[in-house]
């Protein structure tokens, strides 16, 4: 198998704290790779050794066969990066900032392809600071893919984004996608990761536990689904199947049988000529997997 | 070499964007002439066995002020706000040779300078018919401006990477500038009765040296090649705290 980044027993310390303590990653080529972690678990330090910003405390890491701390220009020149903060020109208009960024690559892309493809077309001509805080962002990919990079770095691309432009931004990666890009992501959204992820990671307190493709995460398709119901007021008691109350009235039970479970429910309901306030029957999300695995803590920055 | 030619178009292109800062730095020094040609009134300034008029006196020293603005202060505070706006860290993930990059920031800051410089000479030979150097001093102050340009850019560097972030930026530039400017007879003359601790902040610093040569090659003076050996110097010293201070990130 191509592996495109090769990670083994990374570890990254700043004095006592442990920002990553041991991983082990591979990434293939023409996929997209999320790792996901609450806020300060070791995604953006692990993100920024392997674009080449931090050395690294211990570990053999390798990205597209080079060692990104060595800075090699023959590396900088395959790889695109979309850093968390912008850090534009604003007196720079959005065509004149992509022809900068490419002329800094031995083979850049076409500047008018790429403003095309990150959907600034009519924006090409404004200046810089005109833009709304979601086209800089979109910019910023669009210097990323500037210099025609087979491997694209994404860290947390969306944050900030209204969900009408977190649609436009996923739809922009799948198209790079198409173009043969292989995609290191990271973000803190669920729905961003299982859309376009082929295969994720969860990284809490720095280290990875759990690792798979978003639909089977931490055996995700082998949990159980969840049923919640709430009969009116007044309603006969339901039969036992194992459910349990809540304080807002609602039953919910976990059942590995969601056919047989659900239509115990609604029959019940139909015999007794009950008219249910609430029926809903859930398959675990990815984001119950990681809520599970990180412990649904939020660490500090 | 093509990269840093290209670079400085960029740069060039954003800083005449942004015309309340392209105005104000070319206001500046001019603004300081008239100012100072006015308080001081176009008098007689004794320069050892010389006497010159203060509106000639002022056209070389305003032309120091300027390059030094341009240079120095410019190159400090962009190159610090650069980095906080992660510009600089942007950089340095894309194949852009480091070096490169701030050459061309460099160059076009001297750019900058010495276009501050002609302006300054021209309105001085307008606004109070002061005099041009002309054949080797004319040489003379031309290279007066390169050494000087790279000193005060080199300075630049070096203190952009004691700066901590882009609040501090504009004080701590200052707070060093200032005194040496004053101290160094820019803005008033140092007359020869001065403190030896003022004559001793003149020797040792660039600005004075600065000051001087642009001075001694304006009017035709004899020029001290000293001078120019200590502004090279302290170039040689800016980079080396530069190469040493230079950060790519603002610190955490």
């Amino acid at each position: 198998m191509d592996h495109v980044i090769e990670i083994t027993g990374l570890r990254k310390t700043y004095g006592d704290l442990e920002a990553v303590a041991s991983i082990d990653l591979h990434v293939d080529r023409g996929e997209v790779f999320a790792l996901l972690g609450p806020n300060g678990a070791g995604k953006t330090t692990a993100t920024e050794i392997l674009e080449g910003y931090r050395p690294r405390t211990a570990g053999e890491v390798s990205v597209l066969g080079h060692d990104p701390s060595k800075g090699e220009r023959a590396l900088k020149q395959r790889v695109g990066i979309v850093l968390q903060s912008t850090g534009l020109d604003a007196f720079l208009t959005v065509r004149e900032t992509v022809d900068m960024y490419g002329g800094y690559y031995p083979r850049s892309r076409p500047t008018d392809e790429v403003i095309e493809l990150v959907g600034l077309r009519e924006k090409a001509d404004e200046r810089v600071r005109k833009l709304s805080g979601g086209q800089q962002r979109r910019l910023d990919v669009a210097i990323a893919l500037a210099g025609d990079p087979e491997l694209l770095f994404l860290d947390e691309p969306t944050t900030g984004f209204d969900p009408s432009a977190r649609r436009n931004a996923w739809e922009m990666v799948k198209n790079l996608v198409s173009l043969g890009k292989t995609v290191w992501l990271t973000t803190h959204f669920m729905d961003e990761a299982q859309y376009l992820a082929d295969r994720v990671a969860v990284i809490a307190k720095g280290r990875i536990v759990a690792e798979g493709p978003p639909d089977s995460l931490a055996g995700r398709d082998a949990m159980r689904t969840r049923i919640r119901f709430r009969p009116p007021s007044g309603a006969p008691p339901a039969p036992d199947w194992g459910q349990t109350p809540s304080a807002d009235g609602s039953f919910s039970l976990e059942t590995d049988d969601a056919t047989r479970s659900a239509h115990d429910v609604t029959s019940w309901a139909l015999d007794h000529g009950i008219a249910l306030d609430l029926l809903e029957v859930r398959q675990p999300s990815l984001e119950d997997v990681y809520l599970q695995l990180t412990g649904g803590e939020e660490g500090a920055e | 070499m093509s990269q840093v030619l290209a670079q400085i178009r960029y740069t060039n292109k954003a800083f005449w964007r942004n015309p309340a800062s392209a105005f104000f730095t070319f206001l500046f020094p001019l603004l300081f002439l008239v100012i100072f040609t006015t308080l001081v009134g176009n008098n007689d300034v004794p320069l050892g066995t010389e006497v010159i008029k203060s509106s000639t006196y002022y056209v070389f020293s305003m032309a120091a002020f300027g390059l030094i603005s341009a240079c120095y202060t410019n190159i400090a505070i962009g190159v610090v706000f650069a980095r906080e706006e992660g510009v600089l860290k942007r950089i340095r993930g894309t194949p852009m040779p480091a070096g490169a990059y701030l050459t061309a920031r460099v160059v076009h800051a001297a750019l900058v300078g010495f276009l501050l410089v002609a302006i300054t000479v021209v309105f001085g030979v307008i606004a109070y018919h002061a005099s041009v150097p002309d054949g080797a001093h004319l040489g003379q102050f031309i290279l007066t401006l390169l050494v000087g340009a790279g000193c005060f850019a080199a300075i630049g560097l070096a203190v952009s990477g004691i700066v901590p972030n882009a609040d501090a930026g504009p004080p701590i530039v200052n707070v060093i500038i200032f005194p040496l400017l004053f101290l160094s007879g820019v803005f008033i003359a140092v007359g020869n009765d001065s403190p030896a601790w003022v004559v001793w902040v003149g020797r040792i610093f660039p600005v004075k040296h600065l000051v001087d040569a642009m001075r001694d090659s304006y009017l035709g003076l004899p020029f001290h090649w000293s001078d120019l050996a200590v502004l090279a110097l302290w170039a040689v010293v800016g980079v080396f705290i530069a190469s040493r201070t230079f950060r790519w990130e603002p610190s955490r």
